[in-house]
């Protein structure tokens, strides 16, 4: 149907995209992570697995890594246990007001993540609005330190951050769930919270794996977050790399930590479609 | 369960003089400022194979939707027995549904969808075990139970649907148009199935449809709906031989219809009269196809009063396979269809000159149908 010159011509930006802003610079990641930095702060080209072994003996790595994993995983969490209530309210009693709640979801989205970050910094620093607040009706003496650079802020942030990202994959799969299909559950005795967990909550399930994949790989790879309200205690893996590529300046071990990370998330990524393949429907 | 000879016989037992299962009083329903269903009372005999028959938005679907209790009634009561069914929620209620599109979960082997309903009343596991290979041998559908609906047939889905909701021994079971979607050879073959089927089990079926010949073949009674408003409840001889209005006359099967005025006991109606028993004014008739006859010339001519004779110039014949219809066309702006058997007709086709004929006694009064929105 279309020439060959129209097809390679089509094809030939992509191509070239993803090989020069994709491609190439994982194969350079790839390979600096096997180099090494000499004594005098100069990267030396020889062949060597130290970053990856240095990944596994240094506590401070793989812990801070391990952290990151946990605070991830209570993101997602916390996301999903806020998300999937309002993605079912929105899909089955939005009634006509359905698109205004919708866009409200969206909205917070178009708000730079910096000033999202920000705010939360205000709101939880010890002059901040909730610490102002406890005082002012006694049930605290003194401003409480654990809300601001600590890893609940993080997740707190993380969590208001990340949380439209699993509303609308789930909000999209309970719109695809045939109403009938609820119907004939109350039809054959099903009372609506037997139609909840017998029907709907497993036909939704697609939806919720989207979700909770969305909001753990964004929040495991996030380093703002940590960075502004983290504090020494918050300090997320992300962190790490990026340290490593400023002022430590040891390139290779953060390409090391970097592929380990790739690692991971592509591992998640590729569990996930097969979730949500297993548990589709249509 | 009655007796396999008053099964045999179906026809001829009455069976809306069962005692009463369901009772719709008054029953009414407005979509914003648009009236659905306007003042429906119907009484729904136990054991009873009714039909609902109408067009599409006739308000069919909707009273169905009110009696498993997905909709409410703007108002009217439904009674079942002494329970008044109308305010307890569709999972409270001794009712079951076969839906349009059969809405099987498609997250759900066979199997497990028709045990859905004895699994969420918490019977035992063996009694579920039991009670779905029984439900699923009925259906004929035990080869295929381990299988997720998506790898089965329109037609075996629709029996899957039957056993789901069979299987929870509801005191009426409702289908909503369940043959539309199959093909036309696979839809006559459910429509004798389901009928028997539901002899076998003695449940009341409410069976909706906008095919007449369908409710004509399946149903005990058909209660014909038009704008949200019961035409006729019957029995399909009742309702084909005497239909009540104009309307149902036309909807099920052709008729003629003739409009006319009684003037001292005579009937008139174009070039045609014939003795009546009705004070005088205006009349509307209904006469069907074969109940006209093609009268051949040399036919020994009856002089009773009772048949009426016309002549006439055949304007069209269609071939219907048995029958032909023929379109006769009498003068003075009345056009008659015949109905015959094939080969009788006509032989000449269009233009041939025919005198017919038609026993007075098989011209059945109608009510006017007025103009409904």
């Amino acid at each position: 149907m279309f020439s060959r010159a129209y097809k390679t011509v089509v094809t030939l930006p992509p191509l070239l995209w993803v090989t020069v802003f994709l491609l190439l610079p994982y194969l350079l990641m790839f390979c600096y992570s096997f180099w090494s930095v000499s004594p005098q702060q100069v990267i030396v080209h020889s062949w060597n697995l130290e970053n990856y072994k240095d990944l596994l003996r240094k506590a401070v790595y793989w812990q801070t890594l391990l952290r990151s994993m946990w605070i991830a995983a209570r993101v997602m969490l916390f996301s999903l246990l806020l998300g999937y209530p309002l993605a079912y309210f929105l899909s089955f009693y939005g009634g006509k007001r359905k698109d205004l709640l919708y866009q409200m979801v969206i909205i917070p989205l178009w708000v730079s993540y910096l000033v999202r970050a920000y705010a939360w910094k205000t709101i939880l620093g010890s002059d901040g609005v909730l610490n102002t607040l406890l005082q002012y009706v006694h049930l605290t003496k003194h401003p409480l330190d654990f809300l601001l650079y600590s890893p609940f802020a993080v997740v707190l942030t993380l969590t208001h951050i990340y949380t439209p990202f699993t509303i609308l994959p789930i909000y999209a799969a309970l719109e695809h769930i045939p109403r009938n299909l609820v119907e004939a559950s109350h039809d054959l005795g099903a009372t609506p919270a037997q139609t909840f967990w017998k029907v709907i909550f497993p036909l939704s399930i697609p939806g919720v794996v989207a979700g909770a994949t969305f909001a753990f790989v964004l929040s495991l790879g996030d380093f703002l977050a940590p960075l502004l309200l983290g504090g020494p205690s918050g300090i997320m893996i992300s962190n790490i790399v990026v340290s490593l590529f400023g002022a430590a300046y040891n390139w290779p071990l953060g390409a090391a930590i970097s592929l380990g990370m790739l690692v991971i998330v592509v591992s998640l990524l590729f569990l996930s479609e097969r979730l949500e393949k297993k548990w589709s429907f249509s | 369960m009655p007796s396999l000879d008053a099964l045999s016989n179906a026809d001829a037992t009455d069976k809306s003089a069962n005692p009463t299962l369901l009772s719709i009083r008054n029953v009414a329903k407005n979509f914003g400022r648009n009236p659905v269903l306007r003042d429906v009372s119907l009484e729904i005999a136990e054991g009873e194979f009714l039909t609902i028959l109408g067009e599409s938005g006739s308000g069919k679907t909707t009273l169905l939707r009110i009696i498993a209790g997905f909709e409410t009634a703007s108002s009217g009561e439904l009674w079942m027995g002494t329970e008044r069914l109308d305010h307890k929620p569709p999972y409270r209620r001794r009712v079951n549904t076969v839906f349009q599109n059969y809405a099987l979960f498609p997250h759900l082997t066979v199997e497990e969808n028709v045990g859905y309903g004895l699994r969420v009343a918490k019977r035992p596991s063996a009694e579920i075990a039991q009670q779905v290979a029984e439900a699923l041998d009925k259906v004929k559908m035990t080869a295929h139970a381990k299988k997720k609906p998506s790898k089965i047939s329109g037609g075996q889905q629709q029996r899957v649907a039957l056993a789901r909701a069979l299987v929870n021994r509801p005191r009426l079971l409702l289908l909503d148009e369940p043959l539309s979607a199959l093909d036309a050879n696979l839809r006559r073959q459910m429509q004798v199935e389901l009928k028997s089927l539901q002899r076998e089990v003695g449940i009341a079926f409410v069976f909706v449809t906008h095919d007449q010949e369908e409710a004509m073949v399946m149903s005990d009674r058909i209660a014909l709906l038009r704008s949200g408003e019961l035409e006729q409840v019957a029995t399909p001889r009742e309702i084909y031989n005497r239909p009540a209005t104009a309307y149902v006359a036309q909807f099920i099967g052709h008729t003629n219809l003739l409009k006319g005025e009684v003037e001292g006991g005579v009937v008139r109606c174009t070039s045609l009269a014939w003795p009546v028993s009705l004070p005088d004014g205006p009349v509307l008739f209904s006469l069907r196809p074969e109940h006209i006859r093609l009268a051949s010339a040399d036919s020994a001519r009856s002089s009773d009063d009772e048949t009426v004779r016309v002549r006439g110039r055949v304007l069209h014949q269609a071939f219907h396979g048995a029958t032909e219809l023929i379109r006769v066309e009498c003068g003075n702006g009345l056009t008659l269809v015949v109905r015959t058997a094939s080969g009788r007709g006509a032989s000449n086709g269009a233009h041939q000159e025919v005198e017919l004929e038609f026993s007075a006694a098989d011209a059945v009064l109608v009510r006017e149908s007025p103009e409904r929105n």
